[in-house]
C-alpha cells in the first residue's frame, strides 16, 4: 500500500475538464504493464484514484483523468515537476492478442475512450494481425470528444473505420448524431468472427454489448470494462466487489459472459 | 517436533506460561471482564481472566451471569476478536514528508507488538485462517498484517460453555481445537481444576517445556473429549450450510431482503464484531501547515452508504442491497473467492446486533420460497 515517487513530465488539456499526464518514475519504475490496466494515484495528503494507463511513451505512463472530486481535481492540478505517488499496474487486460485472426469492434463512450486507446495503439502496431477494426466513439457534446487528431490518423490506416457520434450537437458539428450503439449500423460484421472491446458508463457498455450479441457475437468474445469504488486495487478492502467479483483484481476487464449476470442484478 | 504431546497443568502452571511468554517478549492478551462484558486485553496473569464468569448470549442480548465454579474460560467469545490486534481498526500506512518540490516517503514504523493471544476459541483460530486467506496468501501481502501474525503465539482452548448465538458446529469450526495454534488447552473441572494441554508447534512445545506439567492419563484424556463432546450437543444456534451459495446467489430478488432491511439499522456492528470482515478504507491526515502527510488504513463496513461511492452515488444506496451483500458475501459469494466461508459460527452478530437481526434465521427464511422478482435490467443502474 506504499506508492512509488513519480513526476508530471507532460501535461496536456485535453478537454475543459480532462488532462492527460505523462509520469516518469523519481526512483525504482512500476512494473510493465498491459493495456485495460489502471494505477493508484495518490496526490499529496488528499488521496488516492484509480486510473487507467492511457498510454505510454519510453518509460512515461499516460493517465488521462476527468476532474470529477477531491482526488481526481488534486491530481489534475499537478504542474509538470510535481510528484505524485503510484501504485500499479493492477487488473486485467484488454484481450487483444486472443483476437488475432478477428474483426475488431470497439465502443467506447466519453471517457471510456482512454482506457482503450492503448489497445487501440496495440492492434494498428499489429495490424496485420487482426481483420477490419471499426472504432465507434460517441461523447456528449462535440466537445467532450477526446484525442480528436490521434482518432483522425487511426483513420488513415487501411481497414480502419473510425466513427464518432455525439448525443447533442453544437452548431458547427456536421457529424452523426446519436447514442455510439447507434453506429453499428455503419459497421458490417460478421458476428461469428469479431472480438468487440466496450469502455463507457455502465449503461452504455450494456447496450453496445447487446448491439454486438444482436449482431451475433457471443458474450465470451466481448470485453467490457468495469468500474467500482477502490481503495485498495489489490482484492483486501472490499470496497470494489461486485458479486464474488474483486473488480480490482479479476476486473476491470471481464468478458461479458460473466460480467452481465453481475451487470444485471440491482445494487450488486 | 513434540507435536501432539499432551500434558497436564493446573492453574499455577497456566500463570508459568503467561510468565514464560512475557520473558520471551509478547504482549500477552486475554479475555478480561470489563464494563459488564469479556473483552480483550493486556494480562499479566490467571487472575485477571474472568474467573467464575459466563455469558448469556441470545440475539441482541449479552449479559454476565456468575458461574458455580471457579472455571476461567467458563463462557464463549465476547465483542471482540483478535482482529483488534492482527487487523486493528486504525494502522498507518505511510508517512511523507515535503522535500523542496516533491516528497520523501519514510518508513512505515515497525509493527509494535508480538502478540501472544491467550484462550483463542476454535472459531477464532478459523476466523484468523479466513483472514489469513485475504491478507497473507495474497499475491500482495498486507505487511502489518503478515508481521504481526507471523509472530504471533496462539494459546487456544477448547469451549466448555457455547454461548447462545453460537453455531460453529454448524460451519464445521469447534468447539474443539484442531490444529493452527501452538498450545491448546482443554479446562478441567471435575476434581482438581486442571488443564489438559496438547501442543501444536515447536514454539508451544519450548514454553511447555519451561513449566511444571505431569503426564496426562486417560482418566484426563476422557474428560476433555467429554467436555468438547457436551459443547457440541449444546449450541445455541444452528445453520443449515447445505447448498448455501447457490441459494443465496438463486435468491436475490427474495422478498426476505424487504423484510430484514425494515428491522436493519445500518448501524455497522455485526461487521465491527465479525472476527472475518476485513474491509477497510484509507484516510489522509496532513499537518497544518501542509509539510508532513500520513496515510492511514481504517476498518470500514458495507453497511455504509459511501462504501460503494461511484460517480457521486453509491450502487447499494439501500438497506436491503446492503444487508445482502454482507450476508451473501458470508456465507456465498466467499466460497468463490477463497474457498471457504466466510462465516465461522461465533454468533458474535447475532449477539451484538441492537435489533436482535440473526441469520441463521434470515437463512432459513431465504429457503422458503418467495415471489420471484427478477430484476428487470432496464432497471439496473
Ligand atoms: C479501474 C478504474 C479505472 C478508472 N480509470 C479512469 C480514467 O482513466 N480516467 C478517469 O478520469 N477516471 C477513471 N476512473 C474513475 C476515477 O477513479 C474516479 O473518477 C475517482 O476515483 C473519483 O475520485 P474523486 O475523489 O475525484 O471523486 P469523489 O466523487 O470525491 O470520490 C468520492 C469517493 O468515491 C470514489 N469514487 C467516486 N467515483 C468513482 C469511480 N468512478 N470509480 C471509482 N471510485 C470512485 C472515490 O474513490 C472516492 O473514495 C477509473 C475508475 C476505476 C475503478
Ligand atoms: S458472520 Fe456472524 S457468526 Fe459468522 S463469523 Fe461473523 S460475527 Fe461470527
Ligand atoms: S444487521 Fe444488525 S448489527 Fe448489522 S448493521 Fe444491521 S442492525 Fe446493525
Ligand atoms: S479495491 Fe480493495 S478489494 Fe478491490
Amino acid at each position: 500500500m506504499v506508492p512509488t515517487r513519480y513526476r508530471v513530465a507532460t501535461k496536456r488539456q485535453e478537454l475543459t475538464d480532462t488532462w492527460t499526464l505523462g509520469l516518469e518514475p523519481v526512483d525504482e519504475p512500476l512494473e510493465p504493464w498491459s493495456p485495460g490496466q489502471f494505477n493508484m494515484l495518490w496526490a499529496f495528503g488528499v488521496g488516492e484514484v484509480a486510473i487507467s494507463i492511457s498510454g505510454s511513451e519510453d518509460d512515461t505512463l499516460l493517465h488521462t483523468v476527468r476532474r470529477v472530486g477531491a482526488g481526481t481535481e488534486a491530481v489534475c492540478a499537478l504542474a509538470e515537476g510535481e510528484m505524485l505517488g503510484l501504485r500499479g499496474p493492477f487488473g486485467s487486460r484488454w484481450r487483444t492478442v486472443e483476437a488475432r485472426g478477428k474483426d475488431v469492434v470497439i465502443l467506447a463512450g466519453g471517457i471510456g475512450l482512454a482506457p482503450l486507446r492503448p489497445a487501440i495503439r496495440q492492434l494498428l502496431l499489429d495490424r496485420g494481425s487482426y481483420g477490419r477494426i471499426s472504432i465507434l466513439v460517441g461523447a456528449r457534446h462535440p466537445e467532450d470528444l477526446l484525442f480528436v487528431e490521434e482518432m483522425s490518423r487511426w483513420a488513415e490506416s487501411p481497414g480502419v473505420d473510425v466513427e464518432i457520434t455525439v448525443d447533442t450537437a453544437s452548431s458547427g458539428w456536421s457529424g452523426h448524431v446519436g447514442v455510439v450503439t447507434s453506429l453499428m449500423d455503419r459497421v458490417e460484421i460478421d458476428g461469428s468472427s469479431v472480438h468487440g472491446f466496450a469502455c463507457g458508463p455502465e449503461v452504455m457498455m450494456r447496450f453496445a454489448a447487446k448491439a454486438l450479441t444482436d449482431r451475433g457475437v457471443a458474450p465470451t468474445a466481448i470485453d467490457v470494462s468495469l468500474e467500482r469504488n477502490m481503495k485498495c486495487a489489490i482484492a483486501q478492502c472490499g470496497h470494489c466487489q461486485l458479486g464474488p467479483t474483486f473488480v480490482c483484481r479479476d476486473g476491470p476487464v471481464l468478458d461479458y459472459a460473466t460480467a452481465q449476470p453481475l451487470m444485471m442484478v440491482r445494487e450488486r | 517436533m513434540a507435536n501432539g504431546l499432551r500434558a497436564v497443568i493446573d492453574v499455577d502452571g497456566l500463570d508459568e506460561v503467561i510468565t514464560r511468554l512475557r520473558v520471551q517478549g509478547f504482549s500477552t492478551i486475554g479475555p478480561t471482564c470489563r464494563d459488564g462484558a469479556i473483552v480483550y486485553d493486556e494480562i499479566e496473569a490467571t487472575g485477571e481472566l474472568p474467573r467464575g464468569w459466563a455469558d448469556d448470549q441470545d440475539a441482541g442480548t449479552y449479559r454476565l451471569v456468575r458461574r458455580d465454579d471457579e472455571a476461567l474460560f467458563g463462557y464463549a467469545v465476547g465483542p471482540h476478536s483478535w482482529k483488534q490486534y492482527l487487523h486493528p481498526p486504525g494502522e498507518l500506512l505511510f508517512e511523507v514528508r515535503r522535500d523542496g518540490g516533491g516528497f520523501v516517503i519514510e518508513e512505515r514504523p515497525e509493527p509494535k507488538s508480538r502478540y501472544a493471544f491467550i484462550g483463542v476459541r476454535a472459531c477464532e483460530l478459523a476466523a484468523i485462517g479466513v483472514q489469513d486467506r485475504v491478507l497473507v496468501e495474497s499475491e500482495h501481502p498486507a505487511g502489518g498484517y503478515s508481521v504481526r501474525r507471523g509472530e504471533a503465539f496462539l494459546l487456544a482452548v477448547d469451549c466448555g460453555e457455547p454461548g447462545g448465538s453460537c453455531f460453529c458446529v454448524s460451519m464445521g469450526t469447534g468447539p474443539g481445537v484442531s490444529s493452527g495454534f501452538d498450545l491448546a488447552l482443554t479446562e478441567l473441572m471435575s476434581g482438581e481444576h486442571r488443564f489438559l494441554v496438547r501442543v501444536g508447534s515447536d514454539a508451544g512445545a519450548a514454553v511447555l517445556g519451561e513449566v511444571a506439567s505431569r503426564e496426562a492419563t486417560g482418566e484426563d484424556l476422557a474428560e476433555a473429549r467429554r467436555v468438547v463432546e457436551m459443547a457440541g450437543a449444546r449450541m445455541g444456534r444452528h445453520l443449515d450450510t447445505d447448498g448455501l451459495p447457490v441459494l443465496l446467489a438463486e435468491n436475490l430478488e427474495h422478498p426476505r431482503w424487504d423484510d430484514v432491511a425494515r428491522r436493519c439499522l445500518t448501524c455497522t456492528n455485526c461487521t465491527l464484531v465479525c472476527p472475518t470482515c476485513f474491509c477497510s478504507t484509507v484516510e489522509d491526515l496532513t499537518t497544518l501547515d501542509g509539510q508532513r502527510a500520513q496515510r492511514w488504513q481504517r476498518w470500514d463496513s458495507c453497511f455504509t452508504l459511501g462504501f460503494s461511492e461511484l460517480h457521486g452515488s453509491p450502487v447499494r444506496h439501500s438497506t436491503r442491497g446492503r444487508y445482502r451483500q454482507w450476508l451473501t458475501h458470508k456465507l456465498g459469494t466467499w466460497w468463490e473467492q477463497f474457498g471457504e466461508s466466510g462465516c465461522v459460527g461465533c454468533g458474535r452478530c447475532i449477539t451484538w446486533c441492537p435489533v436482535g437481526i440473526d441469520m441463521t434465521a434470515e437463512v432459513a427464511a431465504l429457503r422458503r420460497p418467495g415471489v420471484d422478482a427478477s430484476a428487470n435490467p432496464e432497471e439496473v443502474r
